[in-house]
């Protein structure tokens, strides 16, 4: 049997996975500060020995995540930031790293510590942020967090931490497991980086697009389907001439 | 099978959980002290399929990896306490915080619940409750043959009795603040309970440290914004049928490969 079946079957496959990311995007069109992947394929020779190249199978791979940005959307809520233009919020992710996220929905849990809206602790100048308690509290254009203590007058204004806002190279960000963007170096605070407070900057997934590129891949599917299909008729045909009792 | 699938499956229950919870804010736009809901999506687990720097021939590397996002989930609601617009009701018993802190309810059970619905009544006993019957605490009984009931902005209330010609104390009404007030269990009919997510009550005087002033007469509208709502349910609906497209879409390429081998 011909070995273009199985060319075949790994395009129809890489078509799958390639779906399998951008329903993820879809999945997190509503998801605040999330950034889509992109997915590409790649052709990968296996032209080994003697005989024409024509054997070259299919590979689906996530070569980066797109850090266009998304839609800001006001809420009118004091803790939540949006960052303007380039940059990332530092967070603590789970096992301790220093991990980057654009989704600023924070909060100040039971004891004082600044969170993102999944738990996870802001970082300040040195380390996971803890505020003392407030009554009022206010998060500056540059991350500086201020607050009115218990108590105090409107006026005693005070400073507690900043935010550590980053603006590292883009190119060397990658997605981890958990959804957060990693360095491979620690990311040193960047004063340039501004936020806004009161708003929250939605998905960047553009829906259209993500629903053209799922239609596209589908149709491609079926032509590989329709191409393991044809090899099949071959090879029943090729049997058909051989049968020595027709 | 297509993980497709069950990656939009994800997306659809999300935006499901999503519209119920746009659907409650939207159906308690008038309920005295309501705060809005919010919902929190946060992208599921990465699988990595592929690491980027793997051997494609014997001396060169892929520069990228594959690696699949599976979805979205709903990680929490988060209750947003934002104040809402005042209302003047000229009513004694109504009362509004204006700014951080709430009411304390004794529960049936016992145990103190804390509200920002500010309507409250006199029971047969003359004491005062909430829309449910429930004591204010610190429990303050109204004597009988009161003429005119005067809450002051630290709480203090005072009667005054027909033929008595000074005013008389009854008690002070305190308030309660926490540091986390999102991280508060809704318990429903207005009231909420404390959790380890909201820290430990603090009660005091109204107006002090911290703790808004209390201003009889008026009440705390719902925080609910209708017009977000309606765009809210709007960007829902339509990230609704676009991830059921892709089940559809997912649905089709198996049906064609069952078909057509």
């Amino acid at each position: 049997m011909d070995k273009a079946l199985y060319i075949a079957m790994t395009s129809a496959k890489n078509n799958m996975l390639g779906q399998a990311i951008r329903s993820n995007n879809l999945a997190n069109v509503n998801t605040t500060g999330f950034r889509g992947d992109f997915e590409q394929a790649r052709s990968m020779g296996v032209y080994y020995g003697e005989g024409l190249p024509t054997r070259a199978f299919a590979l689906t791979e996530t070569p980066q995540t797109n850090f266009a940005e998304g839609a800001l959307i006001q809420t009118g809520r004091d803790l939540d930031v949006a960052i303007k233009g380039r940059g990332f919020i530092a967070v603590q992710s789970a096992d301790g790293r220093e991990a980057y996220t654009r989704a600023g929905s924070l909060y100040v849990d039971s004891a004082g510590v600044l969170r993102t809206g999944n738990n996870l602790p802001v970082m300040g100048n040195s380390g996971p942020m803890a505020i003392p308690e407030f009554q009022k509290l206010e998060i500056g254009l540059d991350g500086i967090v201020s607050i009115v203590g218990k108590g105090e007058a409107p006026d005693a204004l005070s400073q507690v931490d900043q935010i550590k806002l980053v603006n590292p190279d883009e190119t060397l960000l990658k997605k981890g497991t958990d959804g957060l963007l990693y360095a491979e170096e620690d990311v040193d605070i960047d004063i340039d980086v501004t936020l806004v407070s009161g708003f929250l900057e939605g998905s960047n997934v553009n829906p259209v697009n993500e629903l053209t590129h799922i239609l596209t891949l589908a149709r491609q599917y079926e032509m590989s389907i329709k191409l393991m299909k044809t090899t099949e008729e071959n090879s029943q045909a090729s049997a058909r001439l051989l049968q020595t009792n027709g | 099978m297509n993980p497709a699938l069950y990656i939009s499956k994800t997306g659809l229950s999300a935006q499901d959980r999503q519209l119920t919870s746009i659907s409650n804010n939207l159906a308690n736009a008038s309920t005295i002290g309501f705060k809005r809901d919010r919902v929190n999506f946060e992208d599921l687990l990465y699988q990595i399929q592929r690491q980027p720097g793997g051997q494609s021939s014997q001396n060169t590397q892929l520069p990228s990896g594959l690696q699949l996002g599976t979805g979205v989930r709903v990680v929490a609601t988060q209750k947003q306490f934002t104040g809402g617009s005042l209302q003047v009701t000229e009513q004694p018993l109504d009362l509004a915080i204006n700014n951080r802190g709430f009411f304390q309810i004794q529960m049936p059970s016992g145990e103190t619940a804390y509200t920002r619905n500010g309507q409250f009544h006199l029971n047969s006993n003359g004491e005062i409750v909430n829309a449910s019957g429930f004591l204010l605490e610190p429990s303050i009984a109204i004597p009988e043959n009161t003429n005119n009931i005067t809450i002051s902005q630290d709480g203090i209330v005072s009667a005054s009795v027909l033929g008595v010609p000074t005013p008389q104390e009854l008690g002070q009404i305190t308030l309660t603040d926490f540091v986390n007030p999102a991280g508060l269990q809704a318990l429903g009919g207005n009231v909420f309970a404390q959790t380890a997510a909201s820290g430990d009550p603090q009660t005091g005087t109204a107006g002090e440290s911290g703790l808004g002033s209390i201003i009889q007469g008026s009440l705390e509208n719902s925080n609910v914004d209708i017009v977000e709502e309606m765009v809210n349910m709007i960007t829902t609906q339509r990230a609704y049928e676009m991830n059921s497209k892709v089940v559809s879409t997912a649905d089709q390429m198996l049906q064609f490969i069952s078909q057509n081998l």
